[in-house]
């Protein structure tokens, strides 16, 4: 890289540049400079030659920058261990030309990255042939420091179309990485959706941009926002999702102004007894089921806010639509709707009780909701395999179930055993002793 | 053996005192050279801003009233507010992150626009970012801002754990392929080999762990001298990228001290106790570490121990206490003024660890815990994937927890190397009617990660469709596949666990209370990957024999060794090996090496980018709301 004498002055004379010539006999500048320092409360240089290098500090693009850093870590740690080593520095001025050589602008590559790791003066405005961008981003990538790949990658947004430098980065994978980083943390969202259709990779367009949905507040706007995200080039599987998020979030709209209405009008028991804790614009779908089954449990399909409307426009699994169903008609108390999900007649006319997620999570849920011992006993009577009922039963102290599981069992032993963990005197203990002297059991054990 | 099994005492000798003495005042100094050397000095009353993310480890090191001698007048919080400070002087300690330079050019904007000169600075901990620069540049006030950097990169959170308190560093690093931190990790590797002397043996696994590796050894050569001809403190150094093993970050803690921080979040080596914990209506900041003797005991142990230990330890205390029953008047004096204190002391932890178990048990027994380690072990194992797939649906299915569910469907894909194409459409599916259609993006980003696949479908499909579907989506299935190759790589967990025995086969009960390998931390079930490979390569003193592991973690290319011949090491420093992870490591690594410790005469120095566990990792994947 040998630069002609010609290039040097146009370098030292470039405005840019002027800042760091450091003319000694040109007091006003130095005047200039020194007030500037102290408004910006930096430090130029210090004694120590060695330190000159950490000390001063000029931007990547060869702005003087305005800052120096402290030498380390290890020297504010050794300066924690003895006074001695803590340095004065001192702004000093006038020092000889020669000695500001740092500056000068013909670092290989590999030098300048080297300076730029260590935070030091550098400017990459020379490098400016093709070959010599390129190899001064590949001296930053194996080096390996992000911040050194980022500053070059920086330089070279601004001095190449982007044509070119999306071209490059192509075949650069680690640059790659960095630059699309970079366009996210700075919210460079055209320039990053240009790349990702440069590079053909369609999914990654089509989700940089539905990601710029969650910046919108307003739920109107927002979902004008998703409806541009419809057509997209997303995974089939997840254009569905997409599609759902927009009518999800439609659906939501009309309920909201709906049921806001109703709620302020005070006319609607439901919402005179239970208000409503928050909006549901935005939540999730089963979320909103949960709301529907409990605001608006027996509405008629027609209406958007109806559960089965819901269940039907999402297809929402069976299992999914009863075990939220359950948790909300349970929340309310409703015993008679939890009691009708899982009854099914069969063509006879015959009743069945039938659960799409298995009884022992009916009781479960039925638990956590506070339910009596009354309805919890009939749900875990239900619940097939006698050891998990057994055990369901003991847990949820529905007493009758237990003693008559012993009884079935014939485990006097279980029962004798039980008989100790209900209260002294009541119905449940003189229903056990009754048991235990019955002549007309044939116990196991 | 007893059951607790003690930490040998923190050997002072065996590393200077500054780092690891417990971060106390020790390290203060380096905070006050923020404000005394001469370059940051901004005289005169300031007001200063502090990132949130920063107030932790500052807390560590700093007080209010050391901010107060540095003429700080009033303290805020970096956050998205105007602020309506009135000084003349602003300083803002950040993390050099695009935000925080948009939310300080917003303040010097609105006051120049106001017609208002103050002095503003930037400390960016712990280095400056060229991207931060510009943006400053581009906002028009550069050069109206003077920036610095402080280079606290290194907080002694333990006697033997120096974490960098980069959370960060995993998201940006393994999601988004960004190096940026690996500097910091060389600059820290450094600092420690300028304290301690050169290390002897360093051997490494992983992409990052070499770039580090190697960043470091040039930032040696160009520093040369300082560490030359110094006798090596630490005979060697492990460094291991935390995409070798996810597996292990993704269980459930069962160790008293990933409890905890399960349970609680350890932030910086403290934790608060709710009023739950605490028996009172205040909640409590505990500092968590050696120097807490009640704690230092049972933080290893698996949590079924404690219990035991803790009324043990109760009844000792109650028996301390009787003695001064039978006391005349000078011993009693002597009781009061030697012993009382320790026991009052001893008696306020022993209550709050108490309480803080209590308070577990009942967390855990609500969320059913016990079932949930069964699916967890069951996942390890690889045995009922069907019965442990519904699981992970009905957990979805009942909204219990939108990170928990992420977590096991991580942990079922690692395991089975991708979920095979039907299960994971449907409980992608199903988490997004749950949890919210925005989470599509969290499923992007754990793709890419290499977190939560889909079995290729190259894997299954038959010879002609495959040559099909070659024909036609060639050029778009290579780009799709770039797309996603970045960082995500089979998992082969099952064939390195076989290779590896990870999962110890038991006779009759593991006892937990004598452990007899590192399985313990995962009540018998399994060996952590990562303290396993650690193991092996200190056996070996190199990967060999190893070759078929390291092509299975994909990382043929990454898994290094360099030895120096020098034989100045002393046997003392040989023993002493300091463990890098690149990314972050859980308490329960950290007490499995302890353990291994123990057995082998080593003893583990920590280092590591941040204390991370499952949910600090799928929180790092998830897509927030901004």
């Amino acid at each position: 890289m040998n630069r002609t004498k010609g290039d040097e002055e146009e370098y030292w004379n470039s405005s840019k540049f002027k800042a760091f010539t450091f003319d000694d006999e040109d007091d006003e500048l130095s005047q200039l400079k020194e007030s500037k320092r102290a408004v910006n409360s930096l430090r130029d240089f210090v004694d120590d030659d060695d330190d000159d290098d950490d000390l001063e500090r000029v931007s990547w693009s060869g702005e003087p920058v305005g800052s120096r850093t402290r030498p380390g870590s290890f020297q504010s740690l050794s300066d924690a261990l003895s006074d001695t080593s803590a340095k004065s520095y001192a702004p000093e001025l006038g020092r000889p030309k020669g000695e500001y050589r740092d500056y000068s602008n013909d670092w290989s590559p590999s030098d300048t990255v080297r300076r730029l790791r260590k935070g030091k003066v550098c400017s990459l405005e020379r490098f400016r042939s093709l070959q010599d961008k390129l190899q001064l981003l590949e001296e930053a990538v194996s080096m390996h420091d992000g911040n050194v790949i980022t500053a070059v990658l920086i330089f070279l947004k601004r001095t190449l179309s982007k044509e070119i430098l999306f071209r490059e980065l192509e075949v650069r994978q680690v640059a790659l990485r960095h630059l699309i980083h970079f366009l996210k943390e700075i919210g460079d969202q055209k320039l990053l959706l240009d790349l990702f259709r440069f590079l053909d990779r369609t999914e990654e367009l089509a989700l940089s941009h539905y990601r710029e949905h969650l910046n919108i507040r307003d739920p109107d706007k927002r979902k004008e926002f998703l409806k541009t995200c419809i057509g997209l080039p997303f995974s089939a599987e997840d254009s569905a999702h997409i599609q759902d998020h927009y009518t999800l979030l439609e659906r939501q709209i009309i309920i909201e102004a709906n049921d806001r209405h109703l709620e302020s009008a005070g006319q609607t028991e439901i919402f005179r007894k239970h208000p409503r804790k928050a909006s549901i614009l935005n939540m999730p779908l089963v979320t909103t089921l949960f709301y529907s089954c409990f605001y608006h449990y027996t509405e008629a399909e027609g209406t958007f806010s109806s559960p089965i409307n819901l269940k039907k426009t999402f297809k929402i699994p069976d299992k999914q639509y009863v075990l939220t169903a359950l948790a909300a008609r349970a929340k309310l108390r409703a015993w008679n709707d939890v009691d009708a999900l899982f009854t099914t007649k069969n063509w006879l006319g015959y009743t069945k009780k039938r659960a799409p997620i298995g009884f022992h999570r009916v009781v479960e849920i039925l638990h956590k909701n506070n339910a009596p011992v009354q309805i919890l006993q009939e749900y875990v009577n239900l619940v097939e395999d006698v050891d998990t009922k057994l055990n369901l039963a003991t847990k949820f102290k529905c007493h009758d179930v237990v003693i008559d599981t012993c009884r079935d069992l014939k485990d006097r032993q279980q029962l004798l055993a039980y008989r100790s963990k209900v209260d002294k005197g009541s119905a449940e203990e003189e229903k056990i002793d009754a048991l235990l002297s019955s002549s007309q059991i044939r116990w196991k054990n | 053996m007893t059951s607790p099994i003690p930490l040998p005492p923190p050997h002072g000798w065996m590393l200077p005192p500054l780092i690891f003495k417990p971060a106390s005042n020790a390290t203060s100094t380096s905070l006050e050279s923020i404000w005394n050397q001469p370059p940051p000095k901004l005289p005169g009353k300031k007001d200063l801003f502090i990132e949130a993310d920063l107030m932790s480890p500052l807390d560590r090191i700093a007080n209010v009233s050391i901010l107060k001698q540095h003429e700080v007048d009033k303290l805020y919080k970096v956050e998205n507010k105007p602020a309506l400070s009135s000084s003349e002087q602003l300083c803002f300690l950040v993390r050099p992150r695009i935000k925080n330079m948009r939310y300080i050019a917003s303040l010097v904007n609105a006051d120049k626009l106001a017609g208002r000169t103050r002095k503003y600075k930037v400390i960016f901990s712990p280095q400056k970012f060229y991207a931060c620069e510009m943006v400053l540049e581009e906002e028009g006030i550069y050069g109206d801002v003077s920036c610095d950097e402080w280079a606290f990169s290194l907080l002694p959170l333990d006697v033997d754990l120096l974490s960098m308190e980069l959370p960060e560093f995993f998201r940006d690093y393994f999601l988004e392929g960004d190096q940026r931190w690996i500097n910091t990790v060389a600059q820290a590797l450094h600092l420690l080999s300028t304290l301690y002397g050169p290390f002897p043996n360093c051997y490494g696994i992983g992409r990052c762990a070499k770039m580090a590796y190697e960043l470091w050894r040039n930032l040696e050569e160009e520093e040369d001298g300082e560490t030359k001809g110094r006798r090596p403190e630490i005979g060697h150094i492990f460094l291991l990228d935390r995409d070798v093993d996810f597996v292990t970050a993704l269980c459930s803690q069962v160790v008293y001290e990933g409890l905890v921080d399960d349970t609680f979040r350890i932030k910086c080596g403290s934790v608060d106790f709710g009023p739950e914990v605490t028996s009172s209506d205040k909640s409590l900041k505990v500092l968590l570490n050696a120097e807490d003797k009640v704690f230092n005991e049972i933080r290893n142990e698996h949590f079924s121990n404690v219990f035991g230990f803790l009324s043990q330890k109760a009844r000792n205390l109650q028996a301390q206490y009787d003695r001064r029953r039978g006391m005349d008047i000078k011993q009693m004096k002597n009781f009061v003024s030697q012993e009382l204190k320790g026991l009052k002391q001893e008696h306020r932890l022993l209550s709050l660890h108490i309480g803080a178990c209590e308070s577990i048990m009942k967390k855990k027994t609500k969320q059913d815990f016990q079932e949930l380690i069964k699916t967890e072990h069951a996942l390890l194992e690889g045995f009922n994937i069907r019965e442990s797939t519904s699981y992970i649906e009905e957990h979805i299915d009942q909204q219990v927890s939108p990170i928990e569910s992420l977590r096991l469907m991580c942990l079922l894909s690692i395991t089975e190397n991708g979920l095979i194409p039907k299960d994971y459409r449907s409980l992608k599916t199903q988490y997004l009617q749950s949890y919210g259609p925005e989470h599509l993006l969290t499923f992007s980003n754990l793709r890419r990660a290499g977190l939560l696949t889909e079995q290729a479908p190259g894997d299954t499909l038959t010879a002609v469709e495959s040559k099909v579907s070659k024909l036609v989506t060639d050029k778009a299935a290579g780009k799709i596949t770039d797309a996603f190759s970045s960082l995500a790589k089979r998992s082969n967990f099952r064939a390195i666990s076989k290779k590896l025995n990870l999962i110890p086969r038991v006779d009759g009960e593991y006892d937990l209370k004598v452990p007899r390998d590192m399985a313990y931390v995962f009540s018998g079930a399994y060996v952590p990957l990562s303290c396993r490979i650690i193991e092996q390569v200190l056996e070996r003193r190199s990967w060999q024999g190893l070759d078929e592991v390291v092509r299975l973690l994909n990382c043929s290319d990454f898994a290094f060794t360099d030895m120096t011949k020098e034989d100045k090491a002393s046997s003392e420093s040989l023993r002493l090996i300091l463990v890098v992870f690149l990314g972050g490591c859980t308490f329960s690594e950290i007490s499995a090496l302890r353990f291994l410790g123990r057995e082998k005469g080593y003893r583990f120095i920590f280092l590591t980018t941040a204390v991370t566990n499952s949910a600090r990792l799928m929180e790092a994947m998830s897509e927030v709301k901004a």
